[in-house]
């Protein structure tokens, strides 16, 4: 009987270590994805198509930097030198994405053009970043962390708990999913108690009746575009931390996070938050093999021979589209009722 | 000034069609005709690609994302249509395959059935994902037995043998049906929806490719389609081209020794054997193009036409005339798809080879999108002009870069580790260019070369 139950701790152990702290890591720097394009997508009442190539262009202003500093030798021993570097990341970011603002987006904002016509822009805008980074990181995966991989490793959490099926918390994983809690309550506080949250809130419910009220639109916007650089630098950074850094893979990214920003309710930053970590936990659970959770759950005359993934990992981009079309079948709104952006 | 603006407004057309011309005409003399064969043939395909996406953003306004997709899709049909059915392969796991097909459409009928009679959807949801878990099992045995059935070669089920022209037509529909699907889903909704609809799909699509070896031959490519035009090889044993090539190069020939006139006259025949084989396919494409054209400017013309620029133009009055909008917008959507289908179903054929990697969403979709705007999105005509343009610029700019480069070379001394690393990664500049140009033209010139002569404001 003992065995049997240190089996299902075994179980659990396994599915935690493969499927779910990875799953809230990558739920946790989707969600970060979604809330940028929430915020531009509120504000500036287009969908940013840009979004994952930004990601990419956030990331490889850390790899520059960290770098750097890695070859000056200065490091502090036990955090990636990536996590230092952010802040100046983000202040990089913030100067490309303002530009871009600035030479693009303004000119279709002034003469109130089809969001799709701005979409299209972004598409423009997602090749030239696309184009950046590649030219300067090449298009071949690399790492950039350093420091300690672990904050605990499967060695260390099997000695301490005798269990045979260990759990490890990659520096990563932890490092994700605090700052991404730390952000989202500081985006959150911003967004309902200061001054400027609350124009920009006025300003995405109602343009005209938030003009009229003296809310300055420009101010508006470059905050958005200062909150989406942090959003988008640090995303970026800390999936790159995470699963390393290859520019088509970013792209890529855009499906999940449009996928959630739709699931949740387009416009509804709750909404994108519960999408991210919907789509991340489909993704992570139905392309786990679960050949050993079975194994240590079932008696042994039914033991699977088969590895019993649901679906191949080279699909798991279909997943979130998958789940993308569901929700537009049966509540087009999403899960939390998002708001429609009806041209002016 | 004033007069050669008047000038190039009355006569738009021609003179950009004739500055097009001129420019090929140039690389011609100082090339080759069977280069500029091939820049032609390839800008064809583009047009009728181009003509395609245009029908869907001039008429309509609606965003397909997902060129590349649909142009997949009509690659995948000529191979289905146009190869030998690989017997062994078929005997193996074709029945099998056809059990699992079979399972997971009646698994997604039952699902989309029940959901119309409004039947629980827990219960749907249980149906569906039994139905999923039955057809995989058989499905993943089919695909192993299929997939080892001499893997080098074959490997997977072949097509059907047909003659390779069919395979346009099924293409297009095959694009067709792609493009029904998600525009049922999506039209309707956001305008925005639709975007991101085609680019999941048209990822996914080329993920299966990809990945199902069974299918078309995944990574492993499919070699040696079959033509619609002659072989080359056929060509030069042939009397009748010798005999042309004798006679149109006879004072060239009579001047030489007879042993060197063989030489030179096979010389001669290789040649034009070539360019022979590149004009019949200009000949098809020209046709295919010119027929396309004038069937849709004959239904811009017509009532329909009028319907289509109406919504387009104002939506809401024309909905509160009666006209059904989503319809309206689903049927543009799948006719464009349509015409996308059958331009990678000609793009595959003309290449004579099936290469999944070669379906970038640079060269797919963004490319043809360019080739709109810089056209004039909503003119026929002017996706055309903005294909030829774009492909030859597309066609040049990777020459061009590298000759950048070498010019750079002349100033940075030899060993240069920066050099190296820019030759390394020239071609991502691409990426910015065709980016720039795109927003240069949405941004100054937005309503291209050609611009839409009907478009009401």
């Amino acid at each position: 009987m003992v065995s049997e139950s240190v089996d299902i701790v075994n179980a659990f152990a396994l599915l935690t270590n493969f499927v779910i702290l990875p799953a809230i890591a990558y739920g946790s720097q989707l969600a970060l994805g979604a809330l940028a394009v929430t915020l531009v997508y509120s504000v500036l009442r287009f969908s940013n198509f840009a979004q994952g190539d930004s990601m990419a262009f956030g990331t490889m202003l850390v790899i520059l930097l960290s770098g750097y500093m890695i070859g000056r030798g200065w490091t502090i021993t036990g955090i990636p030198t990536a996590l230092i570097v952010i802040p100046v990341a983000i202040i990089g970011m913030a100067v490309y994405l303002l530009t871009m603002d600035r030479l693009i987006y303004r000119h279709y904002r002034k003469i109130k053009a089809k969001s799709i016509t701005i979409v299209m822009s972004s598409i423009g805008v997602m090749f030239i970043t696309g184009g950046i980074v590649r030219f300067v990181l090449g298009a071949s995966a690399q790492r950039f962390e350093d420091g300690e991989r672990f904050i605990f490793s499967v060695r260390e959490f099997k000695a301490f708990t005798g269990l045979e099926q260990g759990i490890a918390l990659k520096t990563s994983q932890f490092l994700t999913i605090t700052i991404a809690v730390l952000l989202v309550a500081f985006l959150f506080y911003f967004l309902q108690k200061t001054k400027t949250g609350k124009a920009m809130r006025a300003f995405s419910d109602n343009k005209e009746l938030a003009l009229l009220s003296g809310i300055n639109p420009d101010r508006v916007v470059q905050i958005t575009w200062l909150l989406v650089a942090g959003l988008t630098t640090i995303a970026g950074a800390l999936y790159g931390l995470d699963k390393g850094f290859a520019p088509q893979q970013y792209h890529l990214l855009l499906l999940p996070i449009f996928a959630s920003v739709i699931v949740g309710g387009i416009g509804s930053p709750i909404g994108a938050i519960a999408g991210a970590f919907l789509i991340a936990f489909s993704e992570a659970l139905l392309t786990y093999a679960y050949k050993k959770f079975l194994i240590y759950l079932l008696p042994l005359s039914m033991h699977p021979s088969s590895l019993v993934q649901l679906i191949g990992t080279e699909y798991k981009y279909a997943i979130s589209f998958v789940i993308l079309v569901i929700v537009l079948l049966i509540k087009p709104t999403g899960l939390f009722k998002g708001k429609v952006i009806v041209d002016e | 000034m004033s007069n050669l603006n008047n000038v190039w407004q009355s006569y738009r057309v021609i003179i950009s069609f004739a500055v097009m011309g001129l420019v090929l005409l140039f690389v011609g003399l100082n090339q080759s005709w069977a280069l500029v064969l091939g820049i032609i043939n390839l800008s064809l395909i583009s047009a009728i690609m181009a003509l395609g996406v245009n029908i869907q953003w001039g008429y309509a306004g609606l965003f397909n994302v997902g060129i590349m997709g649909f142009a997949a899709l009509g690659g995948v049909s000529v191979v289905l249509i146009s190869q030998q059915p690989v017997t062994e392969a078929i005997e193996a796991g074709g029945l099998q395959m056809l059990i699992a097909l079979a399972l997971g459409v009646l698994t997604v009928a039952t699902g989309v059935l029940l959901n119309k009679k409004g039947y629980n959807k827990w219960l749907i949801a249980a149906i569906v994902v039994i139905g999923y878990l039955i057809t995989r099992y058989y499905f993943s045995d089919a695909a192993r037995v299929i997939e080892k059935v001499d893997p080098a070669i074959t490997g997977y089920l072949g097509g059907l043998g047909l003659p390779i022209m069919f395979s346009w037509i099924v293409g297009g529909l095959v694009a067709a049906g792609a493009a029904w699907s998600i525009g049922k889903i999506t039209l309707g909704l956001r305008a925005d929806y639709l975007a991101i609809a085609t680019l999941g799909i048209s990822e996914i699509i080329l993920y299966v490719i990809k990945n199902e070896d069974w299918f078309v031959r995944g990574l492993k490519n499919v070699f040696g389609l079959p033509r619609p035009v002659p072989y080359e090889v056929d060509m030069q044993k042939s009397e009748w081209l010798q005999n042309t090539v004798a006679w149109i190069h006879r004072s060239d020939l009579e001047l030489l020794a007879q042993s060197e006139q063989i030489a030179m006259l096979s010389d001669y025949v290789k040649g034009t054997s070539v360019v022979f084989v590149k004009l019949c396919y200009t000949g098809l494409f020209v046709f295919i193009l010119v027929a396309l054209i004038v069937l849709s400017n004959l239904a811009l013309n017509a009532p329909w036409g009028r319907k289509v620029r109406a919504i387009r133009d104002n939506e809401v009055s024309a909905a509160a005339m009666g006209k059904n909008i989503t319809r309206q917008h689903l049927q543009i959507f799948v006719i464009g798809s349509a015409i996308v289908g059958v331009a990678g179903a000609l793009l595959v054929t003309y290449d004579g080879i099936f290469i999944p990697t070669s379906y970038q969403p640079l060269r797919f979709t963004f490319l043809i999108w360019v080739m709109v705007i810089v056209g004039g999105s909503g003119n026929n005509l002017g996706s055309v002009i903005g294909a030829f343009i774009m492909w030859f610029i597309w066609i040049q700019s990777g020459p061009m870069g590298l000759w950048a480069v070498e010019m750079l070379g002349n100033y940075i001394q030899e060993g240069n580790t920066s050099l190296e690393f820019i030759e390394d990664r020239v071609h991502y500049l691409r990426l910015i260019f065709m980016g720039s140009i795109m927003l240069l033209i949405m941004r100054f010139s937005p309503g291209g070369i050609l611009p839409e002569k009907n478009k009401e404001l």
